[in-house]
This record gives C-alpha cells, structure tokens and sequence, in this order.
C-alpha cells in the first residue's frame, strides 16, 4: 500500500490493486473463519470421541439427507435477519404449501396423468409458499408492525389454516414415486448422495450471488445497517422487505414439498421442530440479530453443526439428554464469539 | 430565462403540525443561496422536500422550469439533485465502496453488481477528491471506522460523483474540526467555480455569508426575507438574524 500512496499525488492514478494482508483478512472475515474454526473444532472433537461413527462415510449422507430440509430455509432467512427482520411463520407456511399441493392434486382427477397433477400441485404449493411471505411482508411495511410480533402472529394463523383445512387428516403421497419429480426432488444420486443436498448447495450458491453479487442484496444488507439512510439515498426500502419475505415464504413451501416427497406423507404437523433448529443455523453462522451483517457461508455451517450435535452426542457415548445441553452451550458460546470478533473488526 | 429549481406555494404539514406554508422559493443557475433560520424553522423539512424525500402537501414543484409531480428521490438524483445530508445518509457497517454506490449501484441489465469498477471508482475518488491518502483507508474499509470528516468527505464525493447540478449541503459542518471546516467552505466555492448550483445550510451564518451569493432567512414554517450578500454586512445579517429569533419579523 505504502508505493500506490506515493504513486496517488502524480497525475497518473494506478488502478487500484488489493493487496493481500493477513491481518486485514482475519479482520474482515473474522465471523466466517469463526464459524470454520468452531466446525473443524467440533469435528475433530466427534471424530475423536466416536471415531467408529465418523470415520465411516454412512453418517454424512445421513447429514446430508435430513439436513437439508432445515438448512435451505436457513439461507434466504439469513437475507430476513441481515435486512433487520425477523420470520416465525415459516415452518407454518411449510405446512400450507403442502395444503395447497394436496387440494390441487385431489381437485385434478379428471387430468388422467398423475405427472402432470404433481407438477401442478407442486407449482400451487410454490404460489401459496410466496403469497404468504408477501402477506407477512405487506403487513410488517404496510402497517409498520415489528416483524418478530407480526410473524408469531401469522404463525398461528396459518398452522391454523393447515388444521381446519385438512380437518386434522393425514395425507399418503405414495403416488408421487411415480413422477419424475421424485428423483429430482428427494432421489439418490447413484444410490447414495441425496438430491435435497444438491438444492441446498444450488440455493446457497444463488443466496450467496444474489446478496453478494446482486444489487437486491446490497440494498438488503443497507436497509438492515440503517433503513434511514437507504430511504434518503432512494431505495425502495418497503418492496425490498416485503421480497425478502416472499423468498423465505417460496423457499419454506418448497422445503415442506421436499420434506413431504422424503417420506412420502404429508403431516399437518409438517414444519414443528424446524423453527428454533433453522434459527439457530442462522444465528451460529454469525448474522447479527440487529441486521446489516451476515453470510450464507456462515449459515451453511450453522446448520451442519446443528444437524450433527444430535447424532454426535450420541454417538459419542452419552445419553439423548444431553443434546439440548450441548446445543445450548455451542450457540451460546458460538454468539460471544461473532460479537467479541465483530468489535474488533469494527 | 428558467430557474434551475423553483418553489411555488409549496406547504407541507405532518398530521396536526404544520412544518411549511407558501414557500415561494428559488435557485438560479450558478448561484449560491444560504438558507438561514433557527432550529425547527423548517430548514430540513424544506429540503427534505427538494429531494423527493417529502411529498408537499400543497404547490409545485418545477426543475428548468418544468412542473415536476410526484418527485421522488431517485427521480430527484436523476434531475440531478445530490444532497449531503445532516445525518450523512451512510450504512456504518458497509464498506466505502458500497456507501459511495449506494443506491445506484454499478451493475448489468441482470442487476448483477460490477464490484471490481465500483472499487476502481471509489479508489480514485479517494485520492482524487477526498484526499484520503492514509493506507489504512481503502475501498474494502468499513465506514464506521472513519472519523467525521472522512465520513463528510465521503457523503460529498458521493454527490460530486454523479455528476449532480443541484448540490444540497445540510449543515455540512457540524461535527468537523476547524481545518475540515475550512477544506469545506473551499469545496462550497469550488461547486461555484463549476458552474453548478448549490443550497448550503448551516447555524453557523459567518460560514454562510463567506459563501452565498443569496440568503433565505426561514423562520416558523415560512419565508421571513431575502438578501444578496453583496449587498449586507455581516453584522447586519447578524442582527437580524436575531431579531427574527425574538420577534418573527426582520425589521
């Protein structure tokens, strides 16, 4: 750096060069290499502990089968969290995607092709997934309501709707084996890596270009920093939360549609005992409760390591007791870390 | 020959309050107007409202001449109008080249940011205009590490940058040391010397006077008077100023 100083006071401006410094990379990157150094850390500590169950390859396709379903709404909830807001619905709107795609395959029988059904069904599921993220978004910009009250709210509501609607009934969706959509969807590429971890790494990959390299994330991450000053500088600050929104909504039925496809039912329950796990995902991988800061690198991992603390604990000899525990204390500890790392590069 | 931004009847009330009433007011070609009042006068509200930030409640609006309705602040930036605000208007977390681009990124038809030319920009305008020579400082630094006159030094290259003929300054020097003060009160001449026109605000009516070629005095939601700085001293301006604080009324 100390050359181009020199070079800035003759007329000829060299272009600008970002030079490397390891001390400058640790400070900008301090949350995400955080998070690499707790996920390497706890790894060896697993491998160590119960080598048997982690030096065999069976365990990682088992992560990457069940892992998914959590972890893909992980991603664009982090996009929720940078902008400074907050989602509790999700797991319900899990639940009212496949409401939509079971009515929409029940009320096709005259269509004679069972493909076509489930595509439709599929794309109803899609449709109602983003209308309601854009419902929760038009009543947290329209009428000013903070997002975490609002959300708890529509939470309710819509678990609710899954139950009256459904009236509480089970779905079997054995038919769906039949469509092409099933291997795409949940299949095993040459019988063992799961199709779920090939959408999550595909939607983490669009996450990540889409707030990183993509004028829609620049304004997310700006309206989190200070809604104010990108209200003054002409951004839309409402259309852009109530988008980020409607792509938490899409990206939650579509999670319920994988997750239904896995096990080939449909659950009114379909999304309980997803809300705190995807949170803490995203809270571990270091986005800031108070917006402007975050990565989707960082929620990857989060949701690795939530997804395996549960087999690890037991794997590792102790008791299913102690799962909470240890979740407990890594995301606590874990969230002292991003903050302590976050002052210093401030 | 039409004004470069005019203010017809212009009055603008929040809920029960009402901020502004009949401002008439408006801003040659290569001129220079002060605008001068007391806290709560309705000096940011004014702006405020030149911007697209505000919409009036009543009056017009006209650029060139032009009635412009329904202004907003992105069809504000596009008639050319820059503001550098009180508050700075910067995202403290982000780093400098997203606060120089923000809100009009560089991108492609896609909306896919061109990350390397906005650092390439912000590099240049660094050395170029804000003077920000120290290592320490680059397009990757985040801004909440900078000192006020680098932040202000930032707020008004991002004006500058978008080639803006209408440049508003809302109280520029509040917070800086007397030398920032001083590269400020330069910068406003400079804007001057360019050929393009400018609205400076500020408490400080010595700063004011040494600058603008015409002074609005704003008082209590509305236009008290007006004055060429040529023609009053300015310890005339200053008495007045005063004795429209005690009274509402400059004679």
């Amino acid at each position: 750096m100390s050359t181009q100083t020199k070079e800035s006071s003759s007329p000829t401006l060299q272009p600008y060069k970002e030079t490397f410094s390891l001390g400058r990379f640790v400070r900008t990157n301090g949350g995400q290499l955080g998070i690499i150094g707790v996920f390497i850390g706890l790894w060896i500590i697993f491998i160590v502990s119960a080598p048997d169950t982690f030096l065999s390859s069976r365990i990682y396709f088992a992560f990457m089968s069940t892992i998914p379903f959590f972890a893909i709404m992980a991603i664009p909830l982090t996009m929720v969290v940078i902008a400074g807001e907050m989602d509790l619905s999700f797991p319900s709107i899990m639940g009212m995607g496949m409401v939509a795609f079971s009515f929409v395959y029940e009320r096709t029988v005259n269509i004679d092709s069972v493909t076509t059904r489930v595509v439709l069904a599929f794309i109803a599921a899609l449709i109602s997934g983003s209308l309601i993220g854009w419902l929760n978004g038009v009543i947290i910009v329209r009428f000013g309501i903070p997002s975490l009250v609002a959300t708890i709210g529509t939470q309710f509501f819509w678990r609710g709707a899954v139950l009256v609607l459904t009236e509480g009934r089970n779905y079997t969706l054995s038919y769906i084996k039949e469509t092409f959509l099933y291997p795409v969807l949940v299949g095993k590429i040459g019988g063992y890596f799961p199709m779920q971890m090939v959408w999550l790494i595909v939607i983490a990959i669009f996450g990540w270009i889409l707030l990183n390299r993509h004028q829609f994330g620049a304004h997310v991450y700006l309206i989190g920093d200070n809604v104010q000053s990108a209200q003054l500088m002409g951004i839309n600050t409402g259309g852009v939360r109530i988008k980020v929104f409607m792509l938490l909504g899409l990206i939650s039925a579509f999670a319920g549609v994988l997750y239904s496809f896995h096990i080939a039912y449909f659950w009114p329950s379909l999304g309980e005992g997803y809300l705190l796990n995807t949170l803490a995902s995203v809270f571990l991988g270091g986005t800031s409760v108070f917006g402007g800061v975050g990565t989707i690198l960082g929620t990857f991992l989060g949701a690795f390591i939530i997804g395996a603390i549960e087999a690890a604990t037991v794997a590792t000899g102790l008791t299913g007791f102690w799962t909470q525990l240890i979740y407990g204390l890594i995301i606590v500890l874990s969230v002292i870390m991003h903050t302590y790392l976050r002052k210093r590069a401030g | 020959m039409n004004h470069r931004l005019e203010l017809k009847n212009v009055s603008k009330s929040f809920g029960e309050v009402q901020a502004l009433t009949k401002i008439n007011f408006h801003l040659g070609r290569n001129e220079i107007v002060g605008l001068l009042g007391d806290n709560g006068a309705g000096k940011s509200t004014l702006i405020k409202i030149m911007t697209g930030y505000h919409q009036p409640s009543s009056g017009e609006i006209l650029f060139n001449g032009k009635n412009i309705a329904n202004l907003t602040v992105s069809k504000a930036r596009q008639l050319g109008v820059e503001t550098v605000y009180q508050e700075r208007a910067l995202a403290e977390l982000q780093t400098l080249w997203r606060n120089i681009f923000l809100g009009r990124e560089l991108k492609n038809q896609w909306g896919l940011l061109d990350v390397n030319r906005m650092k390439q920009e912000t590099y240049r305008l660094m050395n170029q205009s804000m003077g920000f020579t120290s290592s320490a400082v680059n397009p990757n630094s985040h801004v909440g590490s900078f000192s006020g006159g680098e932040r202000q030094g930032v707020a008004i290259v991002r004006a500058l940058y978008f080639d803006a003929e209408i440049i508003i300054l809302d109280e520029p020097t509040m917070g800086l040391s007397l030398k920032e003060t001083a590269k400020l009160v330069n910068f406003v001449r400079g804007i001057k010397e360019a050929g393009k026109s400018a609205i400076f605000i500020d408490h400080n009516v010595i700063h004011v006077y040494n600058v603008a070629d015409r002074i609005v005095v704003i008082d209590r939601g509305s236009i008290a008077g007006e004055f060429l700085t040529k023609d009053i001293t300015l310890d005339t301006l200053m008495e007045k100023m005063i004795r429209v604080a005690e009274s509402g009324k400059l004679e």
